[in-house]
C-alpha cells in the first residue's frame, strides 16, 4: 500500500512535471518556426519579383549582337577609309 | 474498509495517468497544429523557390552570349584603334576622351599601359578630320562631348574644325586681315622708277 501511494507522488510530482516540461518545449521550437517560415516565404515571393526582369536580357541580348554588328560594319568602313599607322604600314 | 484504502491510490493513479494524457493530447496537437503552418509555409518557399530557379535558368546563357558578343566588340574596336592609330596615338586619343584612362591600358595589347601617350592637340593629324566626322562617339571629339553631334554629311569637314582648340576656326573675325595689294589695298608701296625704264649703262661687252 505504501509503495502504490509513493508510486502516485511520483507520477503526480515528477513524470507529470517531465512530461509537460518536455512537451511544452517542443511546442516553442516548433512555433519558432513559423515566423521565420513566413518570413521566407515572403522574400522568396519578392525575389520572384525581382526576376521578371529576367526575360528582358533576351531583347538585350539581340541588341547588343545588332549593336557589335553595326559597330563591326562601322570598323571594316573605317578600315577601308583610313590609312593604317605610320608603324604599321610596311 | 480494506476494499476502500486499496482503491484511493488506485484511483490516484488513475487521475495522475489521465492527467498525463491529457498534457501529452494538449500539447501535441499543439505541435502538430505548428508543424501544419511550417509545412504550408514552405510549400509557399517552395513555390517561390521554384519561380526564382525558372525564371533565372536562362539568364546564364543569355549574360555569356552578351559578354561574349562585348568583348569581340571590345577586341574589334581595340584592334582598330591600335592598327589606324598606332599604340602610341591610340592611348593618346584614349587618354584625351578619358582622362586618366590610358593608365589601365588597352586588354589585348598588355604593353598599352607602359606607353609615353602624345597629347593628342599636338600630335595627331593623320585622319582626324574623318573621325571627327563620325559623331559625337569619336576619340577626336573630347573637345565638346557636350555639344551637338557633329556628323554632318555636307558640312563635316568644317564642323570637324571646332574639335580643335585653335581661335582661327572660332573667331576668325577678330584676326587681322590678309595683307592686300592694288590700288585699294589699305597699305601703298612706292613704285621703284628704275623698274622698267631704259638701262643707264649697257653690260660692257667681253673682249
Amino acid at each position: 500500500m505504501t509503495l502504490w501511494w509513493i508510486g502516485d507522488v511520483v507520477l503526480l510530482l515528477v513524470i507529470l512535471p517531465v512530461v509537460v516540461y518536455l512537451l511544452r518545449g517542443v511546442l516553442q521550437a516548433a512555433q519558432s518556426i513559423v515566423p521565420s517560415v513566413t518570413e521566407i516565404s515572403a522574400v522568396a515571393a519578392r525575389g520572384s519579383e525581382d526576376l521578371d526582369a529576367a526575360p528582358l536580357l533576351l531583347r538585350t541580348k539581340q541588341q547588343v549582337t545588332q549593336t557589335i554588328a553595326g559597330v563591326a560594319d562601322y570598323g571594316g568602313s573605317l578600315d577601308v577609309i583610313l590609312d593604317d599607322a605610320e608603324g604599321d604600314r610596311s | 474498509m480494506t476494499v476502500l484504502a486499496v482503491a484511493a491510490p488506485a484511483v490516484v493513479m488513475i487521475l495522475a495517468v489521465l492527467l498525463i494524457v491529457l498534457a501529452l493530447v494538449f500539447f501535441l496537437v499543439s505541435t502538430i497544429v505548428a508543424l501544419r503552418r511550417i509545412a504550408a509555409g514552405l510549400d509557399e518557399v517552395i513555390t517561390g523557390v521554384g519561380e526564382i530557379v525558372e525564371k533565372s535558368a536562362p539568364v546564364n546563357d543569355v549574360v555569356k552570349a552578351i559578354n561574349e558578343q562585348l568583348d569581340a566588340g571590345v577586341d574589334a574596336l581595340e584592334g582598330l584603334l591600335v592598327k589606324k592609330a598606332g599604340l602610341g596615338d591610340a592611348m593618346g586619343l584614349i587618354e584625351g576622351a578619358y582622362p586618366g584612362a590610358a593608365a589601365a591600358g588597352l586588354r589585348n595589347f598588355p604593353d598599352s599601359a607602359e606607353v609615353d601617350s602624345p597629347r593628342i592637340g599636338e600630335t595627331y593629324t593623320r585622319g582626324t578630320l574623318t573621325l571627327a566626322r563620325l559623331g559625337r562617339e569619336a576619340p577626336i571629339a573630347a573637345l565638346s562631348p557636350h555639344g551637338a553631334v557633329l556628323r554632318n554629311v555636307e558640312g563635316g569637314s568644317l564642323a570637324a574644325r571646332a574639335l580643335y582648340p585653335d581661335v582661327r576656326h572660332t573667331s576668325p573675325e577678330n584676326l587681322p586681315n590678309s595683307p592686300a595689294i592694288g590700288a585699294g589695298a589699305p597699305e601703298q608701296y612706292e613704285r621703284r622708277e628704275d623698274i622698267g625704264a631704259p638701262r643707264k649703262r649697257l653690260p660692257g661687252r667681253r673682249p
